[in-house]
């Protein structure tokens, strides 16, 4: 599963530009599924039929994971040739200190920050800029509007990964990875990558549009509280899937978390609970889709999130998509 | 085009019915079919010839475009009315208390005059000359003496809207100047569209309550369903001289204004592809928005359904949000110009990957 990881985190794709991440995943997944399509908004459903089993409850179950990442874009060129831009998604001005980012066609950037008046001020974006190298504006081959991502390799630490967009590239991996595994469900299982979650979970609010699901499960990173006076939370890396209790978009449907709670115990997988204070996923779109959603999340733990450096555990994501197997393969009691 | 007329209608968020008045009377006889949706928002059907669409089914081509302009405009509410007979009010959209003071309004369906009172700089203190006054201290004067004498004239909930007249400034850019270019502007552009024939069906929406949160636009899209959206927009520009190299947002006489992404949606890059490759081959002048600002119904529409491919095209606009602000006629000219040329290339849009 590595080399897929390695493969999806050094795809480029920031919201609104996932092409590269989905063809990536379009070719692994041909063959192995019954339909695909790519809706209006990018996102990729792929679709695998479910076999009526005696005595169990036949449901329509939507597993969303987002393809993009955070990065930045061009939002003015000045004389000298250096770029100002905007955030895309989530960017923590601090993380992009030293950073350096990489546009589609390849061309990479530094970032720059102006002379601070004082050693202690707080970098912020608009006063940071990209610099390619180009002595001057006539000499740069860019334009406002194009996309950056982070420029960074996935390193294998052996039992922990590394990676830029881990967030939610390693949701893309468990859940392709599931989809390859799973031989049979009795419920219609439909895999969305999305698009778009990183400013604002719009491809899942238009895919569940689309797949009208009953039944969602979200699978994207959350936050630990396991590093030096890290801010207080009881999420560890390495302590099994995080099954989320609320975020500050959502909250989970109580028997969808009570089914991955008893497919957990059941398959004796460790798991953990989330409560998560910043941010939210996909499953908050999904949850107000049309009349409504049961909607649960699988959260697989990663530090330093929204940085180009995202770790995250091999037993975390190999016990998530093992129990997000096990939920597939079981009845649903909501 | 009809900008004078739509820029000295009244229309705050949510009481458009002046401005629809207006646009439905210019719209009427070059449409196939119209109403007005359970919202407000005036929606048109110039019909396409129908072996059109049934080809564009086939190829993946769209078939149903929706083309959206606001009508409404940023303004105020009275809110209470004071013994002496002074209104109090509140922001409808986004303004700035620092343009209020000592601006002539209009008030109510009957077009009450009144001027939002201030104090004599004989009179400000020290410390007030350097602070902002808030909206909260800031009262309309109709000249009533009392309570019972401006009940007889406005009453509360009654919308107030920038009593300013529409002028040509002329300039290189032929500028004028006005209230509410945005997005009387879009509204403009999007009547003259009407006058062309289209081989796919086109769906214009003049919609209501975009400065309150694109209200309007979500129950536009919902209801049309269209499979491509352009959004035509009075968009931000901040082009006068400053000491920093930063942006201008957009520039004046620069031509039509091209969104790549900003706060409500990242425009379809095939659809931006198509605006830039039309606008080359035409020699039509264009620039980037400055990407992360800003919001248009296109953050609506594109989360309708199932998602709708969406772009925004945008006319400058010096001091939008504020009583008077000045654009430029070329732009407005060169909008129309490239929206025109890029309809007429839809059918050879792909959309499906």
């Amino acid at each position: 599963m590595k080399e897929l990881i390695r493969e999806l985190t050094e795809a480029f794709g920031p919201s609104g530009h996932e092409d590269k991440v989905r063809n990536l995943l379009q070719a692994r997944l041909q063959g192995h599924v019954d339909e695909m399509r790519v809706d209006p908004m990018g996102s990729l459903i792929a679709f695998k039929r479910g076999h009526p089993k005696a005595g169990v409850e036949a449901h329509r179950i939507m597993l969303a994971a987002h393809m993009d990442e955070i990065g930045v874009i061009v939002s003015h060129i000045d004389d000298k040739g250096f770029m100002r831009f905007a955030a895309v998604g989530g960017v923590n001005p601090i993380a992009l200190m030293g950073s350096r980012v990489v546009f589609a066609d390849g061309a990479v950037g530094v970032i720059g920050r102006e002379h601070p008046p004082s050693p202690n001020e707080f970098p912020i974006i608009d006063k940071m800029y990209i610099d390619v190298g180009a002595p001057d504006k006539q000499h740069l081959n860019r334009k406002v509007g194009d996309v950056a991502a982070f420029c960074r390799p996935f390193v294998d630490m052996g039992q922990r990964l590394v990676a830029k967009a881990m967030d939610d590239r390693i949701g893309c991996a468990v859940l392709l990875q599931a989809i390859l595994e799973l031989e049979s469900s009795p419920h219609d299982v439909f895999a969305v990558f999305t698009v778009q979650e990183e400013v604002g979970c719009r491809g899942a609010m238009t895919s569940a549009f689309g797949v009208e699901p009953d039944v969602a499960i979200a699978l994207d990173v959350t936050l630990t509280g396991d590093t030096p006076e890290a801010w207080p939370m009881a999420v560890a890396l390495g302590a099994g899937p995080a099954i989320k209790v609320k975020d500050r978009g959502m909250l989970a449907h109580p028997g969808v978390k009570n089914w991955m709670v008893s497919t957990a115990q059941g398959l004796g997988i460790p798991y953990q609970f989330e409560v998560l204070e910043r941010g939210s996923t996909d499953a908050m779109s999904i949850q107000t889709s049309r009349a409504g959603v049961a909607t649960g999340v699988l959260s697989i733990p990663s530090r330093y999130t929204h940085t180009p450096s995202e770790m995250v555990d091999l037993d975390d994501v190999q016990n998530t998509v093992k129990l997000l197997l096990g939920l597939l393969s079981s009845p649903i009691s909501l | 085009m009809l900008l004078r007329e739509l820029s000295e209608a009244l229309g705050v968020s949510g009481h458009e019915g002046a401005v629809r008045e207006l646009i439905l009377a210019a719209i009427k006889d070059l449409v196939d079919e119209h109403h007005v949706d359970a919202l407000g928002n005036l929606i048109a059907l110039k019909k396409g010839s129908a072996s059109v669409s049934r080809r564009a089914k086939r190829t993946g081509t769209p078939a149903k475009v929706m083309v959206a302009a606001h009508m409404d405009e940023v303004g105020l509410m009275v809110v209470f009315l004071e013994r002496e007979g002074s209104l109090r009010f509140r922001p409808v959209g986004g303004i700035d208390e620092r343009v209020l003071l000592s601006k002539r309004v209009l008030i109510g369906d009957n077009k009450v005059p009144g001027v939002i009172g201030v104090k004599p700089i004989h009179l400000l203190e020290e410390k007030q000359r350097n602070q902002v006054m808030r909206v909260q201290e800031m009262s309309i004067d109709i000249g009533a003496s009392s309570k019972d004498e401006a009940e007889r004239l406005v009453k509360l909930g009654d919308y107030a809207a920038f009593d300013i007249p529409f002028a040509e400034l002329g300039g290189p850019w032929r500028a004028v100047k006005g209230k509410a270019f945005d997005d009387r502007a879009g509204c403009a552009v999007l009547i003259e569209l009407l006058k062309e024939s289209y081989p796919f069906d086109l769906y214009a929406a003049f919609t209501v309550q975009e400065e309150v949160g694109l209200r309007g636009a979500q129950v536009a899209a919902y209801s049309i369903a269209p499979e491509i959206a352009f959004v035509l927009e009075g968009t931000i520009c901040d082009d006068l001289p400053k000491r920093r190299d930063v942006s201008p947002t957009t520039t004046l006489g620069g031509g039509p204004a091209l969104t790549v992404m900003d706060r409500s949606v990242v425009a379809d890059p095939r659809l931006v592809d198509l605006l830039v490759d039309t606008a080359q081959k035409e020699g039509i002048p264009h620039q980037f928005k400055q990407p992360g600002m800003g919001s248009t119904d296109a953050g609506a529409i594109h989360l309708t359904r199932e998602g709708v491919p969406s772009a925004v095209v945008s006319v400058p606009s010096r001091y939008i949000h504020s009583p008077a602000c000045v654009l430029s006629r070329d732009d407005l000219d060169n909008t129309l110009r490239l929206m025109r040329a890029t309809l007429a290339r839809i059918q050879g849009l792909d959309l499906n990957r």
